[in-house]
């Protein structure tokens, strides 16, 4: 195997070269060339789209291998903008264990294998690109040349699906003579880089699973058609749905005596193009592997062969091969919209043969050749059939791939709706057939979509992938005027005191700010793990000074003074489940979106594994004690992560209280925690005034005065800087109000002040009582009343109304009839005056004073 | 005030966050609108800006109202054919939408809470911690309006929601007093000049100028004033008024104004009584002596029965001795119109007769309806007044 040396800290730069091709749909760049620039290291590479191209991935010695299908440049992604997408091949050492013995031979040191996986992630960042290689595709029986030129070239036979090895089918074969033509321009072994990106060719089976059984019914109802031609096939359908089972493959023989098999293959000819990207004739060392793999690989060879005689199938596949060219030359969407119409015309030759009896005939006189030859010899004359219409295909290929195609193209596009009807009419005969084969039609755009994302550049999660351009951009419309810059010293002062605006320091913090910047440098600088826990009230600068130390962090780490980290935070409140932070989690790591369960399990795996390179990650987890659930795992998971030395993890955690870890916590969870822990302290009101001055620094707005006073209000009630500001804030609009004078000065002083503080904690209890009508007021009277009376604090509408009535009629007010009475209560129960019952009690109904009778009797002296 | 904060916002791009509070009827919804209306007057700011409009009795979870927000955004065609996926995916998609922008160039958005007492009362506070939170940070410029009638309103927020709204509170109250009272109820009657009977709305404006100087009227008002402040109720009372003004009797009188009053201020209880039988008006009377004797202790029939026989005996001659299925009946009936109700806690297999009950009616109630009541025997209007006129 070839070695790439390790050379940590190349630095390299990307950049594009050519002209960007502007996606409409995508809404981002697509170019055609990339140049790789090495640091002291003068030569540029050039890497261009349709090349092989090798990219850094976990394992130094064997970098993964794919082929480029586009570049692109994507806003919405973290890490780089710069992203390109391929198609992977996979090394043999990728290849699971367990399924390693599908091969069913040694393979050779050079050999590589087509990832036919839709699910796999297949964008990457163009930055994890190092050089390009040389792939060269080998027909089934070309023996893998042991005398290797180059170490750099690497030689693919098969195609690998997580399931089965399958070989190449022609349309692959013809894809990789394009790029080999178009030789790299340079050629330079580079040091691989090792910096460990989420390796992508490891995503798990779930997915695929579906994928391919999805797959392998389309190409069953690819395959049905034909017997509707010739009845006597059915059999042999009946067999194709469970290619599975061993006995199929004594069938399959069988029925391939048959004499029906060479037509029904024919038109497999023209299906299998659709179906599957494998129908190739596959070397002798696959004959022994698994039954499943046999079957598929037979009706490869039988239809091949046939293909050798019929010269009638040939146009049907010219056809396709033509249209899937162009499709894969170029990675458009738009181009695979225009795919699938053409894809239903293939299958609208069914019913065009029905409509020619003579051209049946022709085929049952041509018949007899093919059946005895494959009876008589299979083996032989299989590879030997095999290995003629390989080649035949492969110069048709060539031929074809020159010519334009567009004319068939659009010919075919009204048969294709024909063509769906017909067939789905023409399924009835066997019932577990038309069962699967009908749902299939129905859905049959979209399956022939999905068959055609098998193509390298369009899985279907690749289609998803183009969709986060269009995901980022949810986006509240911009504005069509700018705003307006602040005018006055006020506006200034207003602007400068908004919470949102960021101080260029943090004032009365730099002890807390030291002590957390210490723990996380630490941490990183030994490559360890670790938790902290801060606490403190609302408004006390927790999240801010933690950002603070992110950002010195970071740059510190951009200055080299630090090993490079990744920094992800989530926010409790901003969740709608504590599971869910998972899901955040990962997305912030990796990009890739999953749910809960899943998550977690991926989160494990990634921080419990040991990898050969990995950048620490800083985890702030804002509002921890939203996160709490019954059984704590969320919060387990968070703190036992970071014990683990592979993880290098470190958790920031926020919350309000300070004996969060013992009043909720399970002792497993809080020992994990740690006791590294840190409280802010509210701020005291020399703290608030240094506060506002700071950020007051160079406008001059307010009294010195007035910003005492309002620190000390504030630190006398909450220390909460946020409502300091608020506060402040209130001041600038109150003192702008009534500076409209010419004469006054614009300065914030004491009175202005003390007015926004009147009005942010008054209490309007009290003025809500002296505003209510007259009925409520003697009703609020007469609850005093009766509670003076009864001693309790708590009375029945009932007691209440006696009291009222002779209260009223004490004022000389109108007799106040039930009705009326309770309207008011409820009244006063709407504005919280009165704590009542649901009405639903009526008389019985409690009522209680909100406020209490002194407040009352105050606000009713008046 | 409000005003001019919005302005801020539209034109600064600066985030705020304040809370109209006000009991029901005091204009919290008019005084928005006609701010949202002046300020989409002035030209720059009516295509800048963006309104939510969320409602806590229709957005009754955070899930909703999040599509609710989107949907008024106009977000969906961004989203295109993504299925809207969960709630999770939901909220961090419009956070992002949210976070996306900043104070200088992404456009401004208002977002009007109505009953926004409701929202504290969703899950964890999500919604308003998010909105208060990016009205905090230097992301997209909101400006977030609650309306509320509770005064209590911030104690319902949890602390960290309530130390990132800016504590900025409009107290509306209905602070006028009697005589501009009846200067809304002039205009509110008057005809404006517009109107294109010229004539009839001079006659009619004189005929609420004259209204407005009768003392009955103003009598009529002053009860109604006292009764409630609200403009809405005055509302209600002058529509029921204005129902009577035909063609052949074209203009309001003091006497509709006070038919109308009746209307508003009568007991529904009383009415009730008004239409009940005989027996069912003695059941009553055996209750409220039951409730004077016992004082307020529950009762069962079989107690009312017995009280209710007693008097029977007695009086023979007046009232008709109806049998025993014939009075559970119509104490069935009572129980129905809900004059009377089960204690709470009685278990189901309790017979019926001695189901315990209480009386819905207070005994000034009854004695008012009593005296109202048509063809009521003497006797029973004398057993009423005592308990022990039988004696």
């Amino acid at each position: 195997m070839a070695c790439y040396p390790t050379r940590l800290k190349t630095r390299q730069t990307y950049s594009w070269v050519g002209k960007p091709s502007l996606d409409q749909k995508l809404r981002y760049y697509t170019y055609k060339e990339m140049s790789v620039k090495m640091e002291g290291d003068l030569t540029e590479i050039h890497i261009q789209v349709g090349q092989f191209v090798l990219i850094e991935g976990d394992d130094d010695e064997n970098p993964y291998v794919a082929k480029l299908v586009e570049l692109f440049e994507d806003d919405s992604e973290l890490h780089s903008k710069k992203r390109a997408r391929v198609q992977w091949f996979i090394r043999f050492c990728e290849v699971p264990a367990s399924k390693r013995h599908l091969l069913g031979r040694e393979p050779a040191a050079q050999e590589i294998f087509w990832y036919d996986y839709p699910a796999c992630n297949s964008n990457i960042s163009a930055e994890t690109i190092i050089d390009h290689v040389q792939v060269v595709a080998l027909g089934p029986d070309e023996v893998i040349p042991v005398d290797v030129r180059n170490e750099e070239t690497l030689f693919v036979k098969l195609s690998w699906n997580e399931k089965t090895f399958r070989p190449l089918s022609p349309e692959l074969f013809a894809e990789f003579d394009r790029p080999q033509e178009s030789s790299p321009r340079c050629q330079k072994p580079v040091g691989a880089k090792t910096k460990g990106l989420g390796s992508p060719s490891s995503t798990t089976a779930e997915h695929a699973i579906k994928r391919i059984e999805s797959r392998h019914s389309t190409s069953k109802f690819r395959q049905t058609p034909s017997h509707l031609v010739t009845p006597k096939a059915k059999k042999r359908l009946e067999l194709g749905g469970f290619p599975r089972t061993p006995s199929t493959r004594i069938s399959q023989q069988n029925s391939g005596a048959l004499l029906d098999s060479p037509r029904r293959s024919k038109r497999k000819v023209a299906f299998s193009e659709i179906t599957s990207p494998t129908k190739r004739s596959q070397p002798d060392g696959l004959h022994t592997s698994s039954p499943a793999l046999k079957a598929l690989q037979k009706t490869g060879e039988i239809q091949s062969s046939c293909a050798a005689d019929d010269k009638k199938a040939s146009p049907n596949c010219h056809r396709i091969l033509r249209t899937r060219v162009p499709a894969l030359k170029t990675a458009e969407i738009s181009e695979e919209r225009r795919l699938t119409p053409t894809r239903g015309g293939e299958s609208s030759a069914v019913p065009s043969v029905v409509l020619k009896p003579d051209s049946i005939k022709k085929r049952e006189a041509e018949e007899p050749e093919a059946p005895e030859e494959t009876t008589s010899t299979p083996h032989r004359i299989r590879r030997k059939s095999s290995v003629l219409t390989l080649n035949r295909i492969r110069q048709q290929l060539r031929f074809l791939g020159n010519s334009k195609s567009d004319h068939e193209e659009e010919e075919f596009l009204p048969a294709a709706e024909i063509s769906d009807s017909g067939s789905e009419e023409e399924e009835t005969p066997t019932p577990t057939l038309s069962r699967r084969t009908s749902s299939q039609v129905s859905k049959d755009p979209c399956s022939s979509m999905k068959s055609s994302l098998q193509t390298p550049s369009k899985t279907p999660k690749k289609t998803l992938k183009p969709a986060t351009p269009r995901h980022a951009t949810p986006q509240i419309r911009s504005r069509n005027q700018a705003a307006q810059e602040p005018a006055s010293m006020l506006e200034e002062a207003r602007l400068r005191l908004h919470v949102s605006a960021v101080p260029e320091s943090l004032p009365c913090r730099e002890q807390e700010f030291q002590n957390i910047y210490n723990f996380v440098e630490s941490k990183l600088l030994d490559r360890t793990g670790g938790c902290m826990y801060i606490s403190g009230v609302p408004g006390t600068g927790k999240t801010a000074t933690v950002h603070e130390v992110i950002r010195c962090l970071q740059q510190a780490a951009q200055a080299n003074d630090l090993p490079p980290f990744q920094y992800i935070e989530v926010n409790g409140m901003k969740l709608t489940e504590p599971h869910q932070v998972y899901v955040q989690i990962l997305q912030k790591l990796t990009g890739q979106k999953a749910t809960a369960n899943h998550a977690a399990e991926l989160l494990a795996k990634r921080f419990l594994t040991r990898r050969s390179s990995q950048e620490s990650t800083v985890l702030l987890v804002d509002e921890l004690d939203l996160l709490w659930t019954q059984k704590q795992d969320v919060l387990y998971n968070l703190f036992d992560w970071p014990t683990h030395r592979e993880a290098r993890l470190v958790v920031l955690t926020i919350a309000n209280t300070m004996d969060l870890p013992e009043r909720i916590m399970m002792n497993r969870v809080s020992s994990r925690l740690g006791l590294t822990r840190m409280s802010f302290q509210p701020y005291t009101h020399s703290q608030l005034q240094q506060i506002l001055t700071c950020r007051l620094k160079h406008v001059k707005a307010f009294e010195d005065d007035a910003i005492q006073l309002v620190a000390r209000k504030v630190a006398a009630l909450s220390g909460d800087a946020r409502r300091c500001l608020d506060i402040c804030r209130r001041a600038t609009e109150i003192c702008e109000f009534s500076c409209q004078k010419p004469d006054s000065p614009g300065l914030v002083t004491v009175t202005h002040l003390l007015q926004a503080v009147d009005e942010m904690f008054s209490s309007s209890y009290i003025t809500a009582i002296k505003n209510s009508s007259v009925l409520e007021q003697s009703f609020l009277r007469a609850i005093l009343a009766e509670f003076r009376r009864s001693g309790l604090e708590e009375a029945t509408f009932q007691q209440v109304y006696t009291q009222h009535v002779a209260l009223c009629r004490m004022e000389g007010l109108p007799y106040p009839t039930m009705s009326e009475t309770m309207a008011v209560c409820s009244h006063l129960g709407s504005c919280r005056l009165l704590l009542v019952e649901p009405s639903r009690n009526d008389l019985l109904l409690r009522v209680r004073l909100n406020v209490s009778q002194d407040d009352v009797l105050y606000a009713l002296r008046e | 005030h409000l005003i001019e904060l919005l302005k801020r916002t539209a034109i600064h791009g600066e985030s705020n966050s304040v809370l109209i509070i006000g009991p029901r009827g005091s204009g919290k919804t008019t005084l928005i609108n006609h701010a949202l209306k002046e300020l989409m007057e002035v030209e720059e700011v009516s295509e800048n800006i963006l309104q939510v409009h969320l409602n806590g009795l229709l957005q009754i979870n955070d899930k909703i109202a999040l599509k609710e927000i989107t949907r008024q955004l106009n977000l969906e065609n961004v989203v295109g054919d993504k299925v809207f996926g969960s709630f999770a995916e939901n909220l961090s998609f419009l956070l992002e939408a949210l976070k996306k922008g900043d104070r200088s160039s992404s456009c401004p958005v208002i977002f009007i809470l109505d009953e926004f007492d409701l929202f504290a009362h969703h899950k964890n506070q999500t919604l308003l911690y998010n909105l208060f939170d990016i009205s905090q940070s230097a992301q997209t410029p909101l400006a977030v309006i609650g309306l509320t009638c509770r005064l209590d309103i911030l104690e319902l927020l949890e602390k960290r929601v309530k130390s990132r709204f800016s504590h900025r509170q409009i107290h509306l109250m209905n602070s006028f007093g009697f005589p501009q009272y009846l200067k809304i109820f002039k205009e509110q009657l008057s005809l404006p000049a517009e109107f294109p009977d010229k004539i009839f709305t001079e006659r009619w404006n004189e005929n609420v100028q004259g209204l407005t100087e009768d003392r009955s009227v103003r009598e009529v008002l002053q009860k109604h004033f006292n009764v409630n402040k609200n403009l809405r109720s005055l509302h209600m009372l002058l529509m029921l008024a204005l129902n009577r003004v035909t063609s052949s009797h074209p203009f309001m009188t003091a006497a509709d104004l006070m038919e109308a009053n009746q209307l508003c201020s009568m007991d529904s209880k009383a009415n009730i009584v008004h239409g009940l039988s005989v027996l069912e008006i003695c059941l009553i009377i055996a209750m409220k002596h039951l409730n004077d004797i016992y004082e307020e202790e529950p009762f069962n029939f079989q107690m009312v029965y017995n009280e209710f026989q007693k008097f029977v005996q007695r009086k023979a001659h007046s009232v008709y001795n109806f049998e025993k299925p014939v009075v559970m009946k119509a104490f069935e009936h009572l129980q129905q119109l809900e004059l009377i109700r089960p204690v709470e806690r009685t278990s189901v297999n309790t017979q019926r007769e001695y189901q315990l009950m209480k009386l819905l009616l207070d005994n000034t109630q009854i004695m008012n309806a009593l005296q109202k009541y048509p063809n009521c025997p003497t006797d029973v209007r004398q057993w009423a007044t005592s308990s022990l006129s039988w004696l």
